[in-house]
């Protein structure tokens, strides 16, 4: 099992650590499957994510899908952010060894959560 | 990059003298040991000696050592050459054993798991209890590969021995680290592995107590007293004989070495780092084995920033097999599967360094300190 270069960035060097204490949106997923976790926080304005902050506790896959989720989610609007699928985010990240695919599953569905609790307020 | 290798109980680097000890019986000891003509005899000569070398090693005689492709083998060949019966191994114990059980129990037979404490140490007395009228062969590992907790495996072998039942050990973590002796230990089968010690892979070694009668694995030209047809891979024999000798010449100063380096870490992570618990046990223990818990941070992504660092270990973490189950060993302690994947193990060996391990002490904290940064369990 490999990573790719891209992986391995953004595992080494994660983009938009942190929270956001006055979120517009949050999304906690966790995978039973290995015991993972990652949470999103979004901040909109007119419709668009300005601002967007991750969490993850997982392996190097877990916390490079959600660095790069973040990266693809920010400034779109809140219909493209839930478009955003897992394969587009493994497919910025030059692919994921397939056992790690399900890993990529957890920021999408992350940041799918956040924008739907912003979109419910 | 200087590049640290602290995962001595996945394999080590083959000992400079014992490559200079194989080199000629690759070009000119050559012969076939079976053969009648001088280089037969010059290869028969030096097999001989090896497992003269391996006996002593252990506390066994000559006669009593076959030698195999290594710990898998020996485990194989101990467990399916007892060839009826009900078995009783451990919950803890390696895949060549648990994957021979369960083999073995799709062929129909029966095998009781025993438990452990949350140190990692069976209970004799759960041994004894699980005997049946059936039973015809015990097999607890002597020390453990990932967390090293040294089993009581003296007092499970006269239990053994009480109730006329054959006693296995897989001592392949425990040659050259512990001291064994398979008469004073009340033990019938024990498995060793060269790569284990320094020696080269590929080979490895069952002793087997005059008497006992074991079914061979390989059926062919009847070598190795019939219990292990092949040719015999006498460059890599020589090779192992030479580590064990040197394992036992240098064992006093490589306990006193191993041991040294491992309080050091221990002390040096608790010390720099909060919420880290030491898997295993405190002191029955092997003297190069540091398995630590990291709360709130997954092992894999540890492992690999350490690797960016040029420092080589292991981790008992679900996310780095390729089933995504966290390590057996560590369930069977009681350890919530969370909690086990931050688990890091840290194997040292002969070569490593007071200045490597301060190295390790330097860097540790920070990478702990930048995943618990990003990590949503580390509360804020
Ligand atoms: C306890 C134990 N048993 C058996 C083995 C297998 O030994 P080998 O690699 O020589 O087949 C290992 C090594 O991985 C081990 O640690
Ligand atoms: S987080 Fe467990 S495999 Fe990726």
């Amino acid at each position: 099992m490999e990573y790719s270069e891209k992986v391995l960035d953004h595992f080494a060097n994660p983009r938009n650590i942190g929270e956001i204490s006055d979120a517009d949106g949050v999304g906690t997923v966790g995978n039973p499957a290995c015991g993972d976790m990652t949470t999103v926080y979004i901040r909109v304005k007119d419709g668009r994510i300005t601002d967007i902050k991750f969490k993850t506790f997982g392996c190097a896959a877990a916390i490079a899908t959600a660095s790069m989720t973040t990266e693809l989610a920010l400034g779109k609007t809140l219909e493209g952010a839930l478009a955003l699928s897992r394969n587009d985010v493994a497919d910025a990240l030059d692919g994921l060894p397939p056992v790690k695919m399900h890993c990529s599953n957890l920021a999408a569905d992350a940041l799918h959560a956040a924008v739907e609790e912003c979109m419910a307020k | 990059m200087k590049r640290i290798y602290l995962d001595h109980a996945a394999t080590t680097a083959v000992d400079r003298e014992v490559v200079q000890t194989m080199l000629p019986y690759f070009t000119e000891t050559y012969g076939n040991a079976s053969s009648l003509h001088s280089f037969g005899r010059d290869a028969r000569n030096a097999l001989n000696a090896s497992r003269q070398t391996v006996a002593d090693a252990l506390g066994a005689q000559a006669n009593e050592i076959i030698f195999t492709s290594g710990g898998t083998e020996s485990d194989n060949l101990a467990l399916k050459g007892v060839g009826k019966g009900h078995i009783i191994t451990s919950s803890i114990e390696h895949p060549a054993i648990l994957s021979t059980c369960r083999y073995l129990e799709d062929h129909g037979r029966e095998v009781t798991y025993v438990p452990v404490d949350s140190d990692g140490m069976v209970d004799p007395v759960d041994v004894e209890s699980a005997i049946t009228d059936d039973t015809t062969l015990i097999s607890v590992m002597h020390a453990n590969n990932e967390i090293g907790t040294i089993q009581p495996v003296s007092e499970i072998g006269s239990i053994a021995k009480d109730h006329g039942i054959l006693f296995h050990t897989d001592a392949v973590q425990s040659f050259g680290k512990t001291e064994i002796n398979v008469r004073k230990m009340n033990i019938d089968l024990l498995s060793v592995s060269s790569h284990k010690i320094y020696g080269p892979k590929g080979v490895g070694a069952l002793y087997i107590r005059k008497g006992v009668e074991i079914e061979p694995l390989m059926h062919g030209g009847g070598h190795e007293m019939g219990m292990r047809a092949s040719t015999e891979n006498i460059p890599g024999i020589v090779g192992f004989a030479k580590a064990a000798s040197l394992a036992v010449e240098r064992f006093e100063q490589d306990t006193r070495h191993l041991t040294g380096l491992k309080d050091m870490l221990i002390a040096g992570v608790m010390d720099s780092i909060d919420d880290v618990t030491l898997n295993g046990h405190p002191t029955e223990r092997l003297p190069n084995n540091a398995n630590l818990r990291f709360a709130f941070v997954e092992g894999e992504s540890l492992l690999l920033h350490l690797d960016m660092k040029g420092i080589a270990v292991s981790t008992g973490s679900a996310c780095s097999s390729a089933s995504l189950d966290p390590s057996h060993v560590l369930l069977a302690l009681g350890i919530a599967p969370e909690d086990i994947h931050g688990s890091i193990r840290f194997t040292l060996g002969r070569g490593n360094t007071e200045s490597e391990i301060r190295y390790v002490l330097e860097v540790l904290p920070e990478i702990v300190g930048k995943l618990r940064a990003i990590s949503p369990l580390a509360g804020g």
